[in-house]
């Protein structure tokens, strides 16, 4: 668990400085990372693998928006370091590996899990922001 | 009257230009296409163009300020992601609607944001990758003997990536020999006992790769309506994704 705390955290932050995020936004990514991960990590064991994904994906959007609004850079940043532990990539590799190796049936399936994940990672940004303009709205 | 006119127009070109630099900047460092939209049309607005359109797909800008004017084109040929820089044009295009800053003043910054280099030297990239994949190699339930060879192929890995891309310009070949590369290592260094799962460490080694932001961002602009955008993002993370799973499928072929 605590291996799991402090990888997610070096991985998100990490993955952050590839995608040239400014500096002093790195600490930041890697702790929305980690909570991302930790979270579906923790709902993984009980739920369905595309609402754990979703409702992290949440968390972790909500807590970008709050991270923008103080540190003012755009949503995108803290988000991107935020999902990238839960982003498919890994499920796209094993379908197109699959695939090559004409294992059509099993490529299928990862290949549509996938898409699916992606789904729920988009939907789940989607609808923080939505809560956030919300919630900004009743504030004024 | 005549010089007037000409006044007017040539300032409007001037402005579709700043903004189009905008756009050209968010795009080709991974901006979502809405946000690129967005930042355009606000730009214009603030400089007294308050009915700009914009079209902006993963390839091409269109941009026009008004009926009377033309509208112009930006080609983009090439994507990365790079978060300063979407930042920076994003800071930029707040401070002109807030009027802190003149349009001249915005074009000179977006200039130099524009010929910026990316802001950590390329041994930094190389360790942060190392360090990903070694920690996705973790995270993906590999165990603490599978991170350290998923440290040397991640990094091994990415530093291809980055001196094929500048050697060689066909699109997906450096993906294709990265990832066949550190098929070929991790083969051997469980081969010969410095690690227990392959399948852990090519799955963690190949994360820094793979186009799994870009998926998300596909189905993302699906669901804002930009189904252009998101119907070729969606053929570029799979032409990416192809790349790898080929690469790394040739080594598993061959042994």
């Amino acid at each position: 668990m605590i291996l799991q705390l402090i990888t997610s955290f070096i991985a998100a932050a990490t993955f952050c400085i590839l995608f040239n995020a400014p500096k002093r936004a790195l600490l930041q990514c890697g702790f929305a990372g980690m909570v991302g991960w930790i979270l579906y990590l923790q709902l993984e064991k009980e739920l369905d693998t595309v609402i754990a994904t979703f409702a992290a994906t949440v968390v972790v959007g909500v807590i970008s928006q709050f991270f923008a609004r103080y540190y003012k850079m755009p949503v995108i940043i803290f988000s991107v370091g935020g999902i990238i532990p839960m982003v498919p990539g890994g499920l796209a590799y094993d379908a197109m590996r699959n695939f090559v190796e004409n294992d059509n049936n099993q490529a299928i399936q990862y290949a549509v899990q996938a898409l699916l994940l992606s789904g729920a990672i988009a939907t789940g940004l989607v609808l923080s922001e939505v809560l956030g303009q919300m919630l900004r709205r009743k504030a004024r | 009257m005549d010089s007037t006119s000409n006044n007017i127009n040539t300032s409007a070109h001037d402005i579709i230009d700043l903004c189009l630099l905008a756009g050209k900047i968010m795009l080709q460092s991974g901006a979502e296409t809405y946000r690129v939209e967005d930042t355009m049309t606000r730009m214009a607005a603030a400089l007294g163009f308050p009915g700009a359109h914009s079209y902006v797909t993963p390839t091409i800008i269109m941009f026009t300020t008004s009926r009377t004017e033309p509208v112009k084109l930006f080609r983009i040929a090439e994507r990365t992601t790079d978060l300063q820089k979407v930042s920076e044009v994003n800071d930029i295009s707040r401070r002109l609607s807030e009027r802190q800053l003149s349009a001249a003043e915005a074009r000179e910054r977006l200039g130099a944001v524009d010929d910026s280099a990316h802001a950590y030297p390329i041994w930094v990239q190389i360790a942060a990758a190392a360090l990903t994949g070694a920690c996705f190699t973790v995270m993906f339930k590999g165990s603490l003997w599978d991170a350290l060879p998923a440290l040397l192929v991640s990094g091994l890995g990415y530093a291809a990536v980055i001196y094929l891309h500048r050697l060689v310009q066909v699109r997906f070949f450096a993906e294709f020999s990265a990832s066949f590369l550190i098929g070929l290592i991790t083969f051997f260094s469980v081969k010969f006992g410095i690690g227990q799962e392959m399948d852990k460490i090519i799955i963690g080694s190949v994360m820094p790769l793979v186009p799994g932001l870009l998926i998300t961002n596909a189905v993302r602009d699906l669901m804002a309506g930009h189904l252009v955008s998101g119907l070729s993002k969606g053929a570029d993370a799979f032409l990416t994704a192809f790349a790898i799973g080929t690469g790394i499928g040739l080594v598993l072929s061959l042994f």
